[in-house]
């Protein structure tokens, strides 16, 4: 029987033993040095804030797993000898494979700052690094403050996380507004204000020079580089993105750059060895997508489709139209299609926000054609199925607004606000465009 | 604010230390022209227990509470084991005349019903003299306190959002110790409500004042236990009102189930009783109302003229017509969570627990047993009722009507829905009763499962396995199980209490009525992929 080994138990390599088990009597061994069990790591901060126990961030009961037939070692694999199909452990074991899935994930970037390796630093990537913040952390007694370094979607929740124990939070934001490398303007300062009403010490556009310890090599302080100023602290976070974790294959055959890559199979330069998820790095950019996707969904997608592959049914890795989501606090996000922080020549744009400075939407559409690009959602939620069928309908952003009722998602009771959105969208560009009523009939042509 | 929660905390336990206490208090003696007049009224015919009761109670002894009732229960055996013995006596001599005569002069019911009814005419005291002081020394200090403790909130829980910060790490909501300690004594509470109504005859003194405006008569144990139903309920549902200001659907849900108990299930049956016709919840739907078609039901509705009739006629309509027309537009919610008075208590009282339903398989196969047993089991029971109710028999298919009515109300309605029902609320979770025993929840279960149009959408491919919806489901359903894989959910025990909704951080997850078609959707490869690979899994 053919033994697949899959490198990783996190959503990649787990969709991955899940859909070859469906696909196939295979052996399947999953692989992990982090935990005994899957569990979600966009969950972590749950744990810590005290909205779960860590059990309840494994969305499978451990017998599932035996049940299945799907195997679990624990175990750090330090080498991958290609040539005879063999992973070498850190305490010597050994393990034969037929096919290999490398689903590794990532690991937080440090970028060489004096300190960066102190008791206190830490990233908010693994299981190991929620302990950590456990022990250094665990009330504003023994952590009087804690700096955060680098303001993507991890930093933020660190920075929520944090702010849920009542520790104070300083936030070093290299940008000049957050995530504004990602987010537009208005979205981007939407996010300042929500950091900054929760008692968030956020510094914009600057940068870390370096942490200094105490007698005891514990964090004791931090050098902003722009100003000198030393900040006080007990803890520092450092998020400031994440890169592949591949070090394990850096001297394998395996071809690498930055992450492993892969072509559009996912599979390796090497026959019978694939990658996915986070660490997985195609040679050519799919789209309008990165070559390196760190995203809980794309992950989930590679996985989904490489389980094809593996069982005989060679197919390509192409993903659907973009989506994601967050939460910053309190302000939930999801975004469909692309909507470039700053727009490309062909693009005109529609933004909303409400009054109160919680919600908005902003919608991306080609000024020539019409044709809708994207949308970003705040604090409204929208059907995935609604932005789905209209992109890939390639429909007018007449069209979406028409039909902005059936994208709603919003609890029901919730003030609809697509009247509102229709108005000023008309009142701006001297259209006269009508809201239809919602329509089930239109929502559920889908499924 | 800080101090003020606290303090708020302090006033509200010395309320609850009041009233406690008050169960200790008083004297309790009859005169012996009192003590003639009830026993007539009850028609008891022993020479025994007019003797023995005498002795246990007309007297000035002061007894309390305790040393009164175990008197009146002494004077129930003596007067039964002198019976009793005569009638073995007989027995043996093969005197049949003189043994069926006995038994006329025995006393049938629960001694502590009959001690907690001598001794509600019997007390005096500190208490009883008065109730409006001590309403306010139990009642009101205690609603002060939990209001001083509440309120707060709405600062001290931050901007408006979800704000389940720390739950599982205080004692009282990751069941350490304080969680334990409100469980004994809810549960005491319960066993001292049910079981041994005299020792909190008390407590009926202080709500005597406000029974008597509202039905013109004393305040008995439940009057005790709804009115406090309907002050707690009240008070949590404050607390609703704040942890989830942000959320609609939570606000008017939270103010549906608080109308309903109050207007339904307490002052309109109070005012019917003080009107002379049969106090009735005409939210109650049968079989959770399972005593509606017993006899003593049946008779008092019989002899209340049209009242009557209209209440059986609605009754039945309720329970075949309304409820499962209402299932399938919108979902058993319609009654578990917006109108059901368990539920109500479920929603306000119980939400700090709704995370402590078990989520595993093994909880759900249970589930399936032991709530459709129960509904099985009200079936039968009112079955061989209403068997016996026509033909006079004393029993149907070998089943003698009173014992399993009497079982019944004893395991179901007392210790399933009332003890664990609510007792273990900290660390069982708040719908223990509901998603295990709960025969309406099963019926219209059924009728959700196979016949509506509600369900739970999942948002596409959206869900980020996190775990919040399944952790803060009270019925114990792994909503994530679902919603990771994109399918909606379609779930027999699913209330719509719109929790899961409002706790998902990713906008993954909403109640609806739709179309019944493609209500059920499994799907393997989630939407965002591609479109070939996604027909090509899915369609098989």
């Amino acid at each position: 029987m053919e033994h697949i080994v899959i490198i990783g138990n996190g959503i990649s390599g787990v969709t991955t033993a899940r859909h070859i088990r469906k696909l196939s009597d295979k052996k399947i061994t999953i692989v992990s040095a982090e935990t005994d069990y899957f569990f979600s790591r966009t969950a972590l901060m749950y744990v810590y804030m005290g909205h779960m126990k860590f059990e309840h961030t494994q969305p499978y009961e451990s017998w599932f797993w035996k049940k299945n037939r799907i195997e679990l070692k624990k175990g750090y694999v330090k080498t991958v000898e290609t040539k005879s199909k063999t992973l070498h452990f850190a305490n010597g074991d050994a393990l034969q494979y037929d096919k290999l899935v490398i689903a590794t994930g990532s690991k937080p970037n440090k970028f060489g700052w004096p300190g960066q390796d102190l008791n206190g630093v830490m990233g908010m990537y693994h299981k190991q690094d929620l302990d950590n913040l456990e022990e250094y952390a665990p009330n504003n007694k023994v952590c009087k403050r804690a700096v955060i370094v680098g303001g993507g979607l991890i930093g933020i929740e660190l920075a929520e996380m944090l702010h849920s124990r009542h520790i104070p939070v300083t936030f070093l934001v290299r940008e000049s507004s957050f995530w504004n490398g990602v987010l537009p303007e208005g979205e981007s300062a939407m996010i300042n204000r929500e950091i900054l009403e929760n008692g968030i010490d956020l510094r914009l556009g600057v940068n870390l020079k370096e942490i200094k310890a105490d007698k005891n090599g514990k964090v004791k302080s931090i050098i902003i580089a722009e100003t000198g100023e030393e900040i006080e602290c007990s803890v520092v976070g450092l998020t400031a993105g994440v890169s592949p974790n591949i070090d394990f294959i850096k001297d394998s055959e395996i071809d690498t750059n930055r992450g492993v890559k892969v072509n559009r199979f996912l599979e390796t330069n090497i026959p019978d060895i694939y990658a996915i998820g986070d660490c997985a790095e195609q040679h050519e950019a799919i789209d309008q997508r990165r070559p390196i996707e760190a995203v809980w969904y794309t992950g989930r997608m590679m996985g989904e489709t490489v389980a094809q592959t593996i069982c005989d049914n060679r197919i390509e890795y192409k993903p659907g139209h973009w989506f994601n989501s967050a939460k910053f606090i309190d302000i939930e996000y999801q975004t469909y299609g692309w909507v470039w922080a700053q727009p490309k020549d062909n693009e005109a744009r529609f933004y909303w926000e409400h009054e109160d400075g919680k919600k908005c939407i902003h919608i991306n559409y080609d000024k020539n054609t019409r044709e809708f690009i994207g949308i970003n959602n705040f604090g409204i939620r929208m059907r995935h199925e609604f932005f789905d069928k209209v992109l890939t309908e390639k429909r007018s952003i007449n069209y979406v607004l028409e039909h902005l009722s059936d994208a709603n998602f919003d609890p029901e009771f919730y003030k609809l606000y697509e009247p509102e959105i229709v108005a000023k969208f008309n009142q701006e560009n001297n259209t006269n465009i009508q809201l239809k009523k919602k329509s089930w009939k239109r929502i559920f042509q889908t499924s | 604010m800080k101090t003020i929660k606290y303090t708020g905390l302090f006033i509200f336990l010395i309320g609850l230390a009041i009233f406690t206490a008050s169960i200790f208090t008083g004297s309790f003696s009859l005169n012996e022209s009192e003590l003639n007049a009830f026993i007539s009224s009850k028609g008891y015919k022993s020479e025994i227990i007019k003797d023995e009761l005498k002795k246990a109670v007309v007297n000035n002894k002061g007894l309390n509470i305790f040393e009164f009732s175990s008197g009146i229960r002494n004077a129930y055996q003596a007067s039964n084991n002198y019976y009793d013995g005569l009638i073995a006596k007989y027995d043996a001599e093969k005197n049949w005349d003189k043994k069926g005569e006995q038994f006329q002069y025995k006393i049938y019911g629960k001694p502590h019903t009959l001690s907690y009814e001598i001794a509600k005419k019997a007390g005096s005291g500190f208490v009883k003299d008065n109730a409006g002081i001590m309403w306010w020394l139990t009642f009101g200090l205690a609603i002060l306190g939990a209001l001083l403790f509440i309120l707060p909130n709405f600062i001290l829980l931050g901007n408006k959002g979800i704000k389940n910060n720390g739950i599982y790490l205080e004692a009282s909501t990751n069941r350490g110790w304080i969680a334990w300690l409100v469980l004994i004594y809810l549960v005491s509470f319960y066993l001292l409500l049910y079981f041994l109504p005299d020792y909190v005859v008390n407590w009926t003194y202080i709500l005597d004042p406000i029974s008597e405006f509202l039905n013109g008569g004393a305040a008995s144990q439940w009057f005790v236990y709804g009115f406090l139903y309907c002050v707690i309920m009240l008070v949590m549902a404050i607390r609703m009102y704040i942890k989830y200001r942000h959320n609609k659907y939570q606000v008017i849900r939270t103010t549906s189930v608080l109308f309903f108990q109050i207007v339904f299930a307490f002052l309109i049956p109070e005012i019917m009783t003080s009107l002379n016709m049969p106090g009735y919840d005409f939210k109650n739907a049968f079989p959770l109302d399972y005593d509606f078609f017993f006899e003593w039901n049946l008779d008092s509705l019989k002899n209340s003229g049209a009242v009557g009739l209209f209440i059986l006629v609605w009754g039945i309509v309720l329970t075949l017509i309304i409820v499962p027309i209402m299932v399938y537009f919108f979902g058993k919610r319609w009654y578990c969570s917006w109108v059901c008075g368990c539920g109500g208590l479920a929603e306000t009282l119980g939400d700090p627990y709704r995370q402590h339903s078990d989520k595993s398989l093994n909880a759900w196969k249970l589930e399936r047993w032991l709530i459709h047993s129960v509904l099985v089991f009200s079936l039968v029971m009112t079955l061989v009722t209403l068997y016996c109710y026509f033909t006079g028999a004393q029993s149907f298919l070998g089943i003698n009507s009173q014992w399993i009515k009497d079982t019944y109300s004893f395991l179901i309605g007392a210790w399933f829905a009332g003890v664990i029902g609510t007792g273990f609320y900290p660390i069982f979770g708040n719908r223990v009763w509901c998603r295990f025993g709960c025969p309406l929840a099963a019926y219209m279960g059924l009728v959700q499962r196979f016949k509506s149009r509600f369900r739970i959408t999942t948002n596409g491919g959206q869900c980020i396995s996190c775990g919040n919806c399944s952790t803060y489901c009270e019925q114990g359903i792994d909503v994530r199980a679902y919603a990771q894989k994109g399918e909606n959910i379609v779930r027999a025990s699913c209330v719509g209490c719109g929790i899961c909704s409002a706790v998902c951080p990713r906008g993954v997850l909403k109640l609806e009525n739709g179309p019944e078609k493609g209500r059920i959707n499994p799907t393997d490869v989630l939407l965002g992929n591609d479109v070939n690979l996604m027909d090509l899994v899915n369609q098989k």
